[in-house]
Parts: structure tokens; C-alpha cells; sequence
């Protein structure tokens, strides 16, 4: 409805916006301020604490430092190809458009490949929300770890989503919910990813019901809302990986 | 996906600009950590305007934020930064308890 209110470049018709661009990015621009606050909340609670406990734990040794650093490297590649898919949405190259997308989505993919790697890794070491075997007097190491990562993690899985529908729009719901059953296949039953994996089930949902009520063809403006987003999770991880992984490496 | 007609027109070049001078400074703090180069307060400090660079380089090239007008600029980005400060008020409270030695 509001795609055929507000006819961009026809001038005259309505007020200039405020801001000089398009609502739904202005809308886009306004959810990412309120979500860099919740970010910004968990930074500073892990960050509170870091500051606050003299015997705060260093786990991170060579082997996850480099893992952070590829899945950094990832997410900064992920977002050079998102905005060459913009550039040639802004083209009116379609083509291009989805490759570059879906390059975005393998960078992103590989990124929560990697961390679900190391999470696993630190789950094994005895790790939990409320206990960490490296510093028993500090147990609010964990709470503040798995939230801060888990709800970028989160993120991450919905900005793959959001890319997918963009790309292919109906196509996508069965390459989504193939994804969830094989995840939910290969991951061992004690695995948090066991359970982890609905999320994407819950995202097919999500984007059937957005899909169904409002089949569009998605234009240039869309992927680049979709850019936005993706690129706010890029830089939200800009600073989850200094304060976290880098403030508590082992030598 | 029908063409829609665009404000600025820039190259593809700078991204890639871009993008190199965000790999660099992330494999700086990767050596200046794990090199253990600074003190930690003084590492914090470092890390945080080498991250800050960063963001502002992501937001103002890859989110386009360059190229918004002056009053998009200046309402997103005060807006913020006036609230993630805010949250600051609390470290106070982190330094004290670490002052006192609580356990």
C-alpha cells in the first residue's frame, strides 16, 4: 500500500522527507539505533564485569584468536559483497545482484560455521551460562559471553534469512527449510545447535507468512535496507571482537 | 527488480579501499593483543579507537552514511552516541568495585 503512496521521484505530490531519503530506510536506520543499544547494553555488561573481576578469565588462546580473526575476516568480505550486490541493484543488474547476495550469505554462513565450531569447543571445556572451569569465582563469564555472542550469532542467522528472501523470495522457503533439517540431522542430539537450528525453522515460518501477505518483487531499494542491516552486524562485531576475544587472550 | 534512479554514483573502487584498510587495522589489534604490546587499560583504549575507526568506516562508506544529507547525519548519529555514553555512567561503579578489592 504505502510502495503506491509514495511514488519516488514524483515530485510535488507529497512533502520532502525530513531526511532527504526514502521512509523504509529512515524505518531501517531507526530499528538499527534501538538495536545498537541493546548491543550496546550487552557490551557494556560483559565490559562491567570484565572491568570489575581482577581474576576475569582469559580462555582465548593462538587457535581461537585465529578463528575469531578468519570469522572477522568473513563478516568484512561479507559486507565488501554486499555493497557491490547494492551497487548493482542500483544498476538494475539483477544478475549480479543475486550473486552477490548469495556470496554475502556464504560469508555469513561460513561466520556462524565457525563460531558454533567454537562455541562447541568451549561447551566441551565445561563452559556453561552459570560456570566456567577456568575462573569458578567468576561465573558471570559465561552469562555474559553466550548472550552477547549468542544474540549476535542470532542476528547473523536472520540477516542470512532476510538476504535469502530478498534473492529469491518464494524460492528460498525450501532451501531454508532444507537447511534446518540437515542441521538438525548432523548435529549431534546433546548439541545446543540441536535445538539452536529451530530458529530456522522459525525464520521459514516468519518469511512464508511476510511472503504470503505481501509477494513483491524486491527492488533496488530493498537490497540495499537489506545492506544496511547486514552491515550493522558486520559492525557490531567490530567491537564484540576487540573487547571479548582480544581483551582476554592467553599467551 | 526494476531500476531505480540514484542520488550519487561512486566506484567500485573505493569498496575495495575500503575494505583493505578494515582487514589492516583488524590484523593491527590482532598483533597488538596478542603481542601484548600495552598495559590492559592502555590496550582497551587502543583497541576501542582502532574499532571506532572501523565503524565509522562501515558506517559512512558501506552504509552510505557519507552520502545522506546533514540532518540524517547529525539526528543518527547524536542520537547514538548520546545514548551509548549514557550507559558509561555505570563503569564508575565497575572501577569502585575493583578499588574496594570485593570478592
Amino acid at each position: 500500500m504505502s510502495d503506491v503512496a509514495v511514488q519516488h521521484g514524483i515530485a510535488g505530490a507529497y512533502e520532502p522527507s525530513l531526511f532527504g531519503t526514502y521512509s523504509k530506510k529512515i524505518g531501517m536506520w531507526l530499528f538499527l539505533l534501538s538495536d545498537s543499544l541493546t548491543f550496546g547494553a550487552l557490551l557494556f555488561a560483559y565490559s562491567y564485569g570484565r572491568i570489575s573481576n581482577p581474576d576475569w578469565p582469559t580462555p582465548f588462546g593462538k587457535a581461537s584468536i585465529a578463528n575469531a580473526t578468519i570469522m572477522t575476516g568473513c563478516l568484512l568480505s561479507s559486507s565488501l559483497t554486499m555493497v557491490l550486490g547494492v551497487l548493482a541493484a542500483r544498476r538494475g543488474d539483477f544478475r549480479w545482484t543475486r550473486w552477490w547476495i548469495f556470496a554475502t550469505m556464504v560469508f555469513g554462513s561460513a561466520f556462524i560455521v565457525l563460531h558454533a565450531k567454537e562455541w562447541s569447543g568451549l561447551i566441551g571445556e565445561g563452559m556453561t551460562p552459570f560456570k566456567n572451569p577456568w575462573a569458578p569465582n567468576v561465573p558471570q563469564f559465561g552469562g555474559t559471553f553466550f548472550t552477547l555472542t549468542g544474540m549476535h550469532m542470532l542476528h547473523v542467522t536472520i540477516g542470512v534469512i532476510y538476504l535469502g528472501v530478498v534473492a529469491l523470495r518464494k524460492k528460498f522457503l525450501p532451501v531454508l527449510l532444507a537447511l534446518w533439517l540437515i542441521v538438525w540431522l548432523v548435529t549431534p542430539a546433546d548439541s545446543i545447535f540441536h535445538i539452536a537450528v529451530h530458529v530456522l525453522l522459525v525464520g521459514a515460518v516468519v518469511a512464508a507468512v511476510i511472503l504470503f501477505l505481501k509477494p513483491k518483487d524486491y527492488d533496488a531499494h530493498d537490497v540495499e535496507i537489506a545492506g544496511l542491516y547486514w552491515h550493522f552486524v558486520d559492525l557490531v562485531w567490530m567491537f564484540i571482537f576487540p573487547l571479548v576475544y582480544l581483551m582476554s587472550t592467553r599467551v | 527488480m526494476h531500476h531505480v534512479a540514484t542520488t550519487h554514483d561512486e566506484g567500485k573502487g573505493q569498496y575495495f579501499w575500503v575494505w583493505g584498510v578494515l582487514l589492516i587495522l583488524t590484523a593491527v589489534e590482532v598483533v597488538l593483543a596478542y603481542r601484548q604490546v600495552f598495559q590492559p587499560v592502555r590496550m582497551l583504549e587502543v583497541l576501542m579507537v582502532l574499532s571506532i575507526i572501523k565503524s565509522a568506516l562501515i558506517i559512512g562508506y558501506f552504509m552510505h552514511l557519507k552520502y545522506e544529507i546533514a540532518a540524517m547525519k547529525w539526528v543518527m548519529m547524536v542520537a547514538v552516541v548520546a545514548c551509548l555514553c549514557l550507559m558509561g555512567i555505570f563503569f564508575a561503579d565497575a572501577f569502585r568495585i575493583i578499588h574496594l578489592g570485593v570478592q
